[in-house]
């Protein structure tokens, strides 16, 4: 079986989904290609923070231009998987913390996102119960959260709707280009060509990458995560931390989502887990941050596997070596938030030739690494 | 060598005898207070009674078991009241949660004898005060001398419904009625494969027969309708009867199980594959005959692994012992393993006579009413499961939060593969299985001590 498209979008994630989707409204016969189920990996998987706060400057215009786009999932995609204004509070625990919070307000107002830098009496005041060691806060109050297992099926069903054929169960093994058309063969025998191929298979595209010839220095990242038994509903915001260490939010529902440190993870199987010792060490910095915590039960815990590069920001653009190829790929743990845009943005590469994001920053050849010889 | 036995039931206690009399001081842990396990749960101190009114026909072995266990503990790294919510096979480790401290124990190989639970179907109103599972119901008479309710309706079906309905009549609790949900036709078809066993087949028929001699209204064959409540009680349980007349039956306390499920999320953890065995109609861990897994060191006993019961416990504990000696280079004894290979064999074939005397009831499962809420956890209704139904059962867990609350599924999990099964049309093997992490229980929040650990 071979199914010929004007594009092939390779990897089923939120990303991927969303440049479907983008990619089907613009009148392209699109086809996703995703080894198991659309969501079943990253995208499904993390702590579903949707948050602006704290990025790289590179990545904020992304930022902004997801948020505008997660504002408005219901209408574009029928769903609008749970996504909640609730606040992004990144918290300082000590002045060198606070100094960093106090830093990062010039990089917001360069970006238009607004932030509300909260002082050392005023947060216990407003958030009475943070614990004695949080010093400082800063607010950005259009952040929040959403339900990560409900994106990337959102968007996979309106790119359906608006045309795309989204192939799932479909592992894809060897890659080639014959005559200027992409030819992709997947375990299941089915062949897919098309002259464009937008690599968006999260860690795995680095593989794809190196298949064309330009491998990059990716490694796996598993983020620890673990969620408790349900209780009253008193943390409004998404909590961070200056330096990352741990991340919490509670839901409406009243269960209470925490995140921080490593788990481990065999990308080839996939597999990930959780380490006991990170869930451990977690609680500790949770109940730092929230003391009320103690005694909840945990009644799960779980990770992921995300690609990290080597400056933690992604890498998206065209191949270098490959034309019609492009990759955005390596999210190294915050490509949740980003997915809806970088869906825009790679349609626009791809239809357009260009996008009116600065996308210099994740070019794939910023590491100098010498282009491999492609093997026939 | 440092041996790890995770479960102090009929399993883990002839496991132990085996290894502590070859020389080994094993780790012995177990989530209970005391040993025992589930059929020979103990009472606390304060409300022992006599082995024989515990245990009726079992006593003897009851005692048995018990003696054998206390006699143990002084000869092994004994330790009750201790969780072990999460193994990690390649650090070959556990992590144990003892009187909210954490610690962790390295092993060489390790038995896990984990046991069963109830399983359980939803019904109307089975998620009011005054509804238990069977098992719980029979843990109250066993272990707290007292009943779930003073006129208690049964529900179910297997030799456990027998029992419980035998025990609470013999213990003076007013037994309102037995419903059980196989059909008298069905246990006859199974009767010459439990002749097997004379005693096993005559111990149900006493049971059977004598909660019918104390004149107990008894029905089978019956399809439960909803089990009936005010605000604060139990009142009723509705029934159809194999004739197809609606009957009511007045109580203020369900007891309700269709047979166990191995409490397999050590084995999960552990990296063991898992196979859908359609007669047990269980999702159970594979391991061969001598309880060898294909994770090597990692090894499989009693109703953790499969149901078979007490006795195959017993000996199945027993035999995984010797299996760990062996592959250890230890020697061992041919003839006690011979005789334990042969008899486990023999009891195997009265366990599938049994699983078909009292099947699982897989329509009674797939047919709840879209309004019976299927996840207690969640709140979740059957309809809304079959709303959202794909043909994946982890997705649909994503989708709906099937098994995503306190129980992780082990309580909802089965009835919801049959809901999903029947709506998408395919069988439940195919649909995959709630994958387990950790806890394997819910596990406080707790600051602790930074403490090193071994990577
Ligand atoms: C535990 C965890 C917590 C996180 N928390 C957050 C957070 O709070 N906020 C945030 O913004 N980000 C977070 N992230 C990061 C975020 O989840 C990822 O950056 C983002 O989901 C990446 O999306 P993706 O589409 O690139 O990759 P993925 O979601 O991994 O999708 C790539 C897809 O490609 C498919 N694929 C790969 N190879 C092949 C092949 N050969 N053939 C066919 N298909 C293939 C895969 O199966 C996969 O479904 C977290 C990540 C993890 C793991
Ligand atoms: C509620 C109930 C009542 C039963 N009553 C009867 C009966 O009356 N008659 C009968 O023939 N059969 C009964 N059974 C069937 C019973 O499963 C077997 O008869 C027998 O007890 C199985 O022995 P075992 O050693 O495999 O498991 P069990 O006897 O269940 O022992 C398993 C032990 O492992 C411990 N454990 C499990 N997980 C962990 C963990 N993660 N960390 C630490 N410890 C752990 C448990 O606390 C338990 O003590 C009952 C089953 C249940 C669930």
């Amino acid at each position: 079986m071979t199914i010929e498209s004007d594009v092939l979008v390779l990897g089923g994630g939120g990303a991927g989904c969303s440049a479907a989707l983008h990619l089907a409204r613009r009148g392209s016969k699109v086809t996703l290609l995703e080894r198991g189920l659309v969501g079943s990996q990253a995208s499904g998987v993390n702590y579903g923070g949707v948050r602006q706060q704290g990025r790289h400057p590179a990545e904020l215009p992304i930022a902004r231009r997801s948020r505008e786009i997660w504002g408005r999932l219901k209408e574009l995609v029928g769903c609008d998987a749970e996504f909640s204004i609730t606040g992004h509070l990144k918290l300082a625990r000590n002045a060198d913390e606070e100094a960093d919070l106090i830093a990062y307000l010039d990089t917001a107002r360069a970006y238009d996102l607004p932030l509300r830098m909260i002082g050392r009496n005023a947060i216990h005041r407003e958030y009475p119960w943070l614990g004695p060691d949080v010093v400082a806060g800063s607010l950005a109050p259009d952040d929040g959260s959403a339900n990560p297992r409900l994106l990337s099926p959102a968007l996979a069903h309106a790119a359906r709707a608006a045309g795309a054929a989204v192939h799932e169960q479909t592992e894809i093994t060897s890659y080639d280009r014959l005559n200027g058309r992409f030819v992709l063969k997947a375990r299941n025998g089915a062949e897919f060509r098309a002259p464009i191929l937008v690599n968006m298979a999260g860690y795995w595209g680095g593989a794809v990458a190196a298949a064309f010839g330009e491998a990059v220095p990716i490694e796996p990242l598993s983020p620890n995560m673990l969620v408790t038994e349900p209780t009253t509903y008193f943390i409004k915001p998404n909590l961070g931390v200056v330096g990352g260490n741990i991340y919490l939010r509670q839901i409406p529902r009243g269960n209470v989502i925490v995140g921080g440190g490593h788990g481990e993870s065999d990308p080839a199987v996939p597999w990930s887990r959780p380490l006991p010792e990170v869930t451990l060490q977690n609680f500790n910095y949770a109940l730092q941050l929230v003391p009320a915590l103690a005694g909840l039960h945990v009644i799960r815990s779980w990770s992921g596997i995300d690609g990290q590069m080597p400056d933690h920001i992604p890498v998206i653009g065209p191949s270098r070596t490959t034309p019609g190829l492009f990759h955005a790929f390596g999210f190294s743990g915050h490509g949740f938030q980003l997915g809806p845009a970088i869906g825009a943005i790679m349609s626009e590469l791809v239809l357009d030739g260009h996008s009116d994001v600065p996308l210099e920053a994740f070019q794939i050849d910023r590491w100098n690494v010498q282009p491999a010889v492609r093997e026939a | 060598m440092k041996i790890a036995v995770v479960g102090a039931g009929p399993a883990g206690v002839r496991a132990v005898e085996v290894l502590v009399a070859a020389g080994h001081r094993p780790i012995w842990i177990d989530e209970a207070p005391d040993g025992g396990g589930r059929i020979y749960q103990r009472p606390p101190a304060a409300l022992r009674r006599n082995a024989r009114e515990l245990y009726g026909f079992e006593s003897t072995k009851a005692a048995a078991l018990h003696g054998c266990l206390d006699r143990l503990k002084p000869l092994v790294d004994w330790r009750p009241e201790t969780l072990v919510w999460h193994i990690h096979p390649g650090r070959k480790t556990l992590y144990m949660l003892n009187g909210g401290m954490q610690a962790t124990a390295a092993y060489d190989a390790v038995l896990l004898c984990t046991g069963a639970m109830d399983r359980v179907i939803p019904l109307q109103g089975w998620t009011q005060p005054g509804v238990t599972t069977l098992g719980a119901a029979q843990i109250a008479v066993k272990a707290q001398g007292c009943a779930i309710g003073h006129r208690v309706a049964l529900v179910g079906t297997g030799p456990l419904l027998w029992l419980v309905a035998h025990q609470y009549a013999k213990a003076g609790a007013q037994v309102a009625v037995v419903i059980d949900t196989t059909s008298l036709a069905s246990l006859a078809a199974a009767a010459p494969g439990l002749l097997r066993d004379s005693i096993t087949f005559a111990k149900g028929l006493y049971y059977m027969g004598s909660v019918k001699a104390r004149g107990i209204p008894t029905v089978h064959g019956a399809i439960p309708l909803a089990i009936e409540h005010d605000e604060t009680a139990v009142t009723g349980v509705r029934f159809r009867d194999a004739r197809g007349r609606e009957q009511r039956v007045a109580c203020d306390a369900v007891g309700m199980g269709w047979g166990l499920k191995p409490e397999s999320q050590l084995a999960d953890l552990a990296g063991i594959p898992f196979d859908f065995d359609p007669l047990q109609h269980n999702w159970l861990p594979e391991r061969d005959a001598t309880g060898r897994t294909p994770v090597a060191s990692h090894y499989l006993a009693g109703d953790g692994a499969s149901i078979g019961g007490a006795a195959v416990a017993e000996l199945a504990g027993a035999r995984a012992a010797w299996a760990i000696l062996q592959d250890a280079g230890r020697a061992i004894d041919t003839a006690a393993v011979r005789r334990l290979d042969r008899a486990l064999a023999r009891q195997r074939k009265i366990r599938a006579a049994l699983e078909r005397a009292f099947p699982f009831p897989v329509r009674l499962a797939a047919d709840l009413a879209d309004d019976i809420i299927l996840c207690r956890c969640e709140g979740l209704r059957a309809g809304e499961l079959r709303a959202a139904a794909v043909s994946d059962l982890n997705r649909t867990k994503a989708l709906t939060r099937t098994g995503m609350g306190r129980c992780q599924g082990r309580i909802c999990g089965v009835a919801a593969s049959e809901v999903l099964a029947a709506a998408v049309n395919q069988e439940t093997a195919t649909l995959g299985r709630l994958r387990g992490q950790p806890p394997v229980k819910p596990m406080p929040v707790t600051s602790l001590p930074a403490r090193e650990h071994a990577a």
